[in-house]
């Protein structure tokens, strides 16, 4: 039986709703996704997003592999992950239907556009029979209602051709959800009116299709158990916010890290997925004192950016696994020679070319060892979208300093989901000092800092600095050119020892929730911040000890970390790979660390991280 | 930036240009005339030791950097296309001068020549062509003839050889010449020609290796036959050559003839005038191999055009020019936000 309802009715508030928009990688629902995610931040919900798309840019029609999704959570409170179980899915066609449903509780709310339940798209999803009609669906609320017929009627009068009016349905579809949701439809308008600015009718009509569903949604009868919500505003701390994806806040910080230093960034860079966004965001910031140079290879990226260093710039790179692995040798010269190098690694899922739109964390060990003999560098992680215009920052403040390459582990997660970011002041943001060397007296390239070990940065055009530089080993007093063995090992140490410094110029290891001791440390670090974090809140809510230590500074890790991790009777290393920081602690500090590792291209969701918890507090009150 | 402008108007000499660095080349090499010939140039080029900068890939011809008393560069196997594009974009008032060899920059490195070249940054390039790999003894290089024995190929190589020449005009250089290393003379000239020249300028310079490959070119540089087998090529002149100057070559159309003057009716007006604008023509003359034919040197091809560093650098002064100096509390407000008061 259907309830009818009106714009009266009340509407049932809700603390957080997960809302999955699921179709043919054509249908446009990452723009959907981004749109509600918009307006949710506008209505000043906090919010965490996961696009989940495929490699290829338009996948076959109606078929498993060419479904696109995008996952968004939005919350009257604070949360820091885009949500486990969907509570919501909108599925386009029969394939998003059929990708999705085993991941979504019964009892769900599931939007379907029946149009698009087609034989030939039924047949293309394995369906045998069509799910709306064989009762495959009764465990779930489900509005079925025909988007593609609705759309197009609403669009076609604006002028458009039959095929950009059917492409309106997306839009139709965020007016219904911006209805039962209770958001208001003017973000949207006006990024609609600005998108099609040069081609006014397909405004018109996707607006006429916005309204449309907005306008279905308030006349229609809904049937049972579809009610209307609302999310109220959460309660961020005061500031000013906006919405900032993580490939986005690295370039930014970038860009900042140019003024910051006073110091020209010379960003070279090849195109790679999840990597390339970087190049997009910095290739307009050309004012901010940035050079953007789109090399001939991954190589030619790195070691543009080496040059530019050389010659007193601060050379910055962007990739992901695989051009990593091509850049190791010149990372690999960047160390001989000590200069400042950042290189920005946005990881996927490997190995080889493995899934390149799909999260991992799995460069860890290639970030730490995967050069040639000896080449110690440092590595950070971001935690987050907003952490990574941070570390963005440190990074540059590390590598002059230490004239030294510095690794910024960001992730696909990351990368393109979104979060709420309180807008830094730049006067508030530290200055980074960058010192060229320009004093002729005793100079060799090699003269060092005693504190910090770093090399004078001489910087090619000064008179009376001229010398030459290489990837040969240099005598340790005069820069020049040694095969001795005493010196290799002592300038082995000295390259090691510069970096095992940094410790004491980054902050000591904190407690991210918890206690300093305990039963149980869960050690995150990376895009694995979120999940571990929710988790570990339920988990104390519940009464368990428990506590989160996430790491930032990958290498050298932070001064106190070993003497914290001992305060632990456990610790477990949830990452997205086989098992690579706990590896680490194991040998660095010869700690019983036990690994929770996941890999399968997606992030973890709180509830796999509650119950490894569960699982080791239970086995250790049983022994 | 640090102060570009030379500090005094002292004359400097080669020696200034001469690092105390004990030069490692095998004795008899052909590198050591060629940094004869570089240190020698610099001071008339007017050049200064912290304005000149050599950049090198890895390879024999790669320590050369090691030996000039300028700003120098020893960088990873072919890559030294990528340093040197990196420093240009930083500062291009550097006068830089990239150093590599036939297996360093076809090799390995023949990708970023192919993008240097067509990119055309501001930066003249040193091939020195030993048609061999030196440093790692002596197995066949990208420009090694086919039959050739060494240790990688002891039935002789079956690898078909690179043109240096035609590979840089295929690129789209805008600056083809060939030399050869020890006459220095004609060596220094092309070393001012390619300075002068805005743009990717590039050289292949002849270069023997008497340990592993010696007289791979003996058949056009020995001095009784080189003038029969050099055409030292000049803008607006003829393509004459021989001891009396009365031998020619005639280009029609895809065909190189060699004709002698005054034989068979051929008048030098017969003879086809270089036309260094012209990149078919400089195609065609890079074909030609001795002994069947003589070998051209010189600069084959010149076309001056937008080089790649000033492009970016312009580029970068538009968007200054458009938008003013960037604010970041303005970029980090653009688009959406909102106040959590």
């Amino acid at each position: 039986m259907d309830t009818p309802v009106s714009q009266d009715v009340t509407r049932k508030t809700l603390e957080s709703v997960v809302i999955r928009f699921a179709g043919d990688s054509g249908d446009g629902m990452q723009l959907a996704g981004t749109q509600f995610t918009q307006t949710s931040a506008v209505a000043g919900n906090d919010l965490s997003t996961f696009p989940d798309f495929p490699a290829e840019i338009r996948a076959p029609a109606g078929t498993l592999f060419g479904v696109s999704g995008f996952q968004l959570h939005f919350a009257s409170k604070e949360i820091l992950t885009p949500g486990d179980d969907p509570d919501v899915l909108v599925a386009m066609n029969p394939a998003a239907l059929k990708v999705n449903l085993a991941e979504i509780p019964t009892g769900s709310f599931i939007i379907i556009n029946s149009g698009a339940f087609t034989k030939s798209n039924l047949k293309k999803a394995g369906y045998e029979s069509n799910p709306l009609d064989d009762g495959s669906l009764d465990a779930y609320r489900v509005l079925s209602i025909d988007i593609s017929r609705l759309a197009t009627a609403a669009a076609e009068p604006s002028g458009v051709g039959a095929k950009s009016a059917l492409r309106t349905k997306n839009v139709w579809t965020l007016g219904l959800l911006y209805w039962l949701f209770d958001r208001d439809r003017t973000s949207t308008t006006e990024w609609l009116k600005q998108k099609f600015a040069k081609k006014p009718e397909l405004a018109e009509a996707n607006i006429a299709a916005l309204d449309a569903g907005h306008a279905y949604g308030e006349t229609a009868e809904l049937p049972v158990g579809v009610e209307l919500y609302k999310v109220p505003q959460a309660k961020l701390p005061a500031g000013t916010y906006r919405n900032i994806e993580g490939n986005t806040a690295l370039a930014w910080g970038i860009a900042a890290a140019a003024k910051l230093s006073g110091t020209k960034i010379m960003f070279g860079s090849y195109p790679i997925t999840p990597a390339s966004s970087v190049l997009h965001a910095l290739a307009p910031l050309k004012h901010f004192g940035v050079t953007t140079f789109q090399a001939e290879d991954e190589i030619a990226a790195v070691c543009s950016a080496i040059g530019a260093s050389w010659a007193g710039a601060v050379g910055v790179t962007s990739t992901s696994g695989p051009g990593m692995a091509l850049k190791g040798e010149a990372i690999g010269l960047a160390v001989m020679i000590e200069l400042p190098l950042v290189i920005l690694d946005v990881q996927r899922a490997g190995p080889s070319t493995g899934m390149p739109t799909k999260t991992e964390q799995a460069d860890l060990f290639q970030a730490l060892y995967g050069r040639n003999s000896d080449a110690p560098l440092c590595v950070l992680a971001p935690k987050s979208a907003g952490d990574c215009f941070t570390m963005a920052i440190e990074a540059v403040r590390i590598a002059t300093k230490y004239m030294t390459p510095v690794i910024l582990l960001s992730d696909g997660f990351i990368a393109n989901g979104a979060e709420p970011w309180s807008i830094p002041d730049f006067a508030d943001l530290p200055k980074i000092e960058v010192r060229h060397h320009t004093d002729t007296k005793d100079f060799h390239p090699y003269v060092r800092d005693p504190e910090t070990l770093a090399r004078v940065w001489p910087v090619p055009g000064t008179p009376g600095l001229e010398h030459r530089v290489g990837g040969l080993e240099k005598d340790f007093k005069s820069g020049h050119i040694s095969y001795d063995p005493d010196n290799h090992h002592k300038m082995t140490q000295v390259r090691a020892g510069k970096i095992m410094g940094i410790a004491n110029d980054i902050p000591e290891q904190d407690v991210e929730i918890g206690e300093s001791s305990g039963k149980l440390a869960m050690v995150s670090w990376g895009s694995t911040y979120g999940a571990v974090n929710e988790a570990v809140r339920r988990a104390r809510a519940d009464g368990k000890d428990v506590s989160q230590i996430h790491i930032r500074y990958m290498w050298p890790m932070p001064r106190n970390l070993e003497a914290l991790l001992s305060n632990y009777e456990q610790i477990i290393v949830p990452e997205l790979n086989a098992g690579q920081l706990v590896k680490v602690l194991r040998s660095e500090y010869l700690l019983p660390a036990q690994s929770l590792p996941k890999v399968a291209g997606r992030p973890f969701r709180v509830g796999e991280v509650l119950d490894a918890i569960d699982e080791a507090l239970a086995g250790k009150e049983s022994n | 930036m640090v102060p570009l402008d030379p500090p005094a108007a002292k004359k400097l000499t080669k020696k200034d240009f001469t690092s105390d660095q004990e030069v490692r080349w095998c004795p008899g090499c052909g590198d050591y005339a060629i940094l004869a010939a570089m240190q020698r140039t610099l001071p008339e080029l007017g050049a200064t030791r912290e304005k000149s900068v050599f950049i090198s890939g890895i390879g024999c011809s790669s320590r050369f950097p090691y030996y000039m008393d300028t700003y120098g560069f020893h960088t990873i196997h072919g890559r030294a296309p990528a340093f040197a594009t990196g420093v240009k974009l930083v500062n291009p008032e550097l006068d830089v001068w990239l150093i590599t060899g036939d297996g360093d920059g076809l090799s390995i490195g023949g990708n970023h020549l192919l993008h240097v070249l067509r990119r055309n940054v501001n930066v003249q390039v040193m091939m020195f062509n030993n048609r061999i790999y030196g440093l790692t003894k002596g197995q066949y290089s990208p420009t090694s003839l086919v039959g050739l024995k060494s240790p990688s190929s002891p039935m002789g190589s079956i690898d078909a050889p690179v043109n240096p020449l035609a590979f840089a005009l295929g690129a789209n250089a805008r600056f083809v010449s060939r030399g050869i290393d020890t006459m220095i003379k004609p060596l220094s000239g092309l070393f001012k020609e390619a300075h002068a020249h805005t743009g990717t300028s590039f050289i292949e310079i002849l270069q023997n290796c008497p340990v592993f490959n010696d007289g791979t070119w003996t058949h056009v540089t020995a001095k009784d036959i080189s003038h029969d087998l050099q055409v030292w090529v000049e803008h607006g002149q003829p393509l004459l050559f021989g001891k009396d100057k009365n031998k020619g070559l005639v280009l029609t159309g895809e065909e190189v003839k060699v004709v002698t003057v005054g034989e068979n009716g051929v008048t030098e007006a017969d003879v086809t005038v270089h036309d260094e604008t012209n990149r078919a023509m400089a195609f065609a003359l890079a074909q030609l191999m001795a002994p069947e034919f003589p070998m051209v040197f010189g600069v084959i091809f010149r076309d001056p055009g937008p080089a790649y560093d000033e492009g970016v650098v312009a580029q970068v002064a538009q968007a200054v020019e458009r938008n003013g100096e960037g604010d970041i509390d303005a970029l980090l407000r653009s688009g959406h936000t909102w106040t959590v008061e």
